[in-house]
């Protein structure tokens, strides 16, 4: 005769499940798992970076611009570039967890949707930051501008529009990840919704990678700038869960 | 709804939008800068309301529907998009026109036109995301979080806009005067047609997306058996 299975104590079995981790903790090691896949495979970065630099020769010589040209250029090319360089990697982003059911496997881990939304977007901030200097360096190159001079101010505002960049982009990365036309998809709707954002950008790097100061009618775009952020920022927090799960 | 109240609300829009036509061409008298083409804001300013009205009807339904997932708001939220969508497209085609006439372009980067365009594109892309979305539950989740999105950017879009633009010397800028009380009038009549016919053209839209989750069960099932 079989003795009778006894379940365990109450106070076991909680001991024995694995701690859920805190928000902050969740989001860190996502992002952390996220950057340590991309700086081994480097399929995005690589891509993302060739991209920006052959975009940034090809208008240094299809424009050949003048000093004054590129005064009135730098804004908008390196924002063009930044967007569309956001795009390769924000396409990647979620694409990467298809295979294996990954996304799956991690929407049932124990860290929480939103968390992971945001060690995603955190992740994705990071590279393409790093993308971003690298353009920059090429830019001060080519165009022979002075972007070192305001370097403290002008990585605080490209840090500002490539977090709006991220915020959306990744949001959007999540929702149309299952879809047939994705690569095509995530721009055309991020684009749009990024208008503003971009064009504070555009106002505020203009003259700061010329290391021109900022006019001090600026603080406009800066501020505009910051409250895209915020409220896109707590938007997407609170639909990560809807647009992850469902 | 019945068939026979479609049809008298029909009506009921073509007599108005007839006797409005009748007083904005033969009774009004011209515009003292403009001459006769200012008539063209009896149909662009109340396309614009009724675009606007749609796109935050389709929030409060987009959001509605994540709240409840009852696909009916969802087919309310599609069918208020489209119909805003066409009145938007309107508004910005009448604008034109009547750009070409009084600033002599067809299109300047003004902030109210940019931002018209900026709302146009973001619709737009809300009804080609709903294309590429091949399961219904899908796509009404994915299309309402991005309806949310868009209805939280414009009037975001519209601040940025009129930033940007006043940052630059504006060519044209319409003198913000007072208008005539006959004119103001007839603007708030002629609304009252556009959104009868917009109302008719939500229920027949609503009416193809029911028949349409009709079909897709039908077959469905037929694929069961």
């Amino acid at each position: 005769m079989r003795a009778p299975v006894k379940s365990p104590p109450e106070t076991a079995r909680r001991a024995a499940a694995p701690a859920r981790p805190g928000f902050v903790r969740g989001a860190l090691t996502i992002a952390a798992k996220d950057l340590r896949a991309e700086l081994r495979t480097k399929e995005a970065l690589n891509a993302s970076l060739a991209f920006s630099v052959v975009i940034l020769l090809l208008f240094s010589f299809a424009f050949d611009p003048t000093a004054e040209q590129t005064r009135a250029l730098a804004g908008g090319l390196l924002w063009l570039v930044f967007a569309f360089a956001g795009a390769l990697i924000l396409n990647r982003s979620f694409a990467r967890e298809l295979p294996n059911d990954c996304l799956d496997a991690l929407i049932a881990s124990p860290v929480s949707a939103p968390a992971l939304y945001l060690g995603k977007a955190l992740a994705n901030w990071v590279l393409l930051m790093a993308v971003e200097m690298v353009s920059l360096a090429v830019f001060g190159i080519f165009y022979n501008a002075a972007w070192t001079r305001r370097f403290g101010l002008l990585v605080g505002v490209v840090a500002l529009g490539t977090w709006a960049l991220t915020v959306v982009g990744t949001l959007f990365s999540a929702l149309t990840v299952n879809l047939r036309l994705r690569e095509l998809m995530l721009p055309l709707l991020v684009y749009p919704v990024l208008i503003p954002a971009l064009l504070a950008a555009i106002q505020l790097s203009g003259p700061l990678a010329l290391g021109e100061p900022l006019a001090s009618d600026m603080m406009v775009w800066l501020r505009l700038l910051a409250g895209f952020n915020l409220i896109f920022t707590a938007l997407a927090l609170t639909l990560a869960e809807t647009a992850l799960v469902g | 709804m019945r068939e026979k109240t479609l049809i008298v609300l029909c009506i009921v829009a073509a007599i108005l939008l007839a006797h409005n036509l009748y007083v904005i061409l033969l009774v009004l008298p011209d515009e003292v800068a403009q001459g006769p083409i200012f008539r063209i804001i009896f149909l662009h300013v109340p396309a614009a309301w009724t675009a606007f009205l749609g796109f935050l009807a389709a929030a409060v339904a987009s959001a509605l529907y994540l709240v409840r997932k009852d696909l009916r708001y969802d087919a309310f939220a599609v069918a208020v998009t489209e119909v805003g969508l066409a009145f938007a497209a309107a508004n910005l085609v009448t604008g034109m026109i009547w750009a070409r006439i009084i600033w002599g372009i067809w299109w300047t980067w003004d902030a109210r036109l940019t931002s018209m365009l900026v709302c146009w594109l973001l619709y737009a892309g809300y009804l080609m995301l709903r294309h590429a979305v091949e399961e219904p539950t899908q796509r009404a989740r994915i299309a309402a979080v991005f309806s949310i999105f868009a209805s939280v950017d414009v009037p975001i879009v519209f601040f940025s806009i009129r930033w940007w633009r006043t940052q630059h010397p504006q060519p044209v800028v319409w003198g913000g005067g007072s208008m005539d009380p006959a004119y103001w009038n007839m603007l708030f009549l002629n609304w009252v047609p556009l959104l009868l016919l917009g109302m008719v053209m939500v229920v027949i839209r609503l009416r193809q997306e029911r028949r349409q989750r009709e079909l897709e069960a039908l077959r469905r099932m037929a694929h069961a058996l």
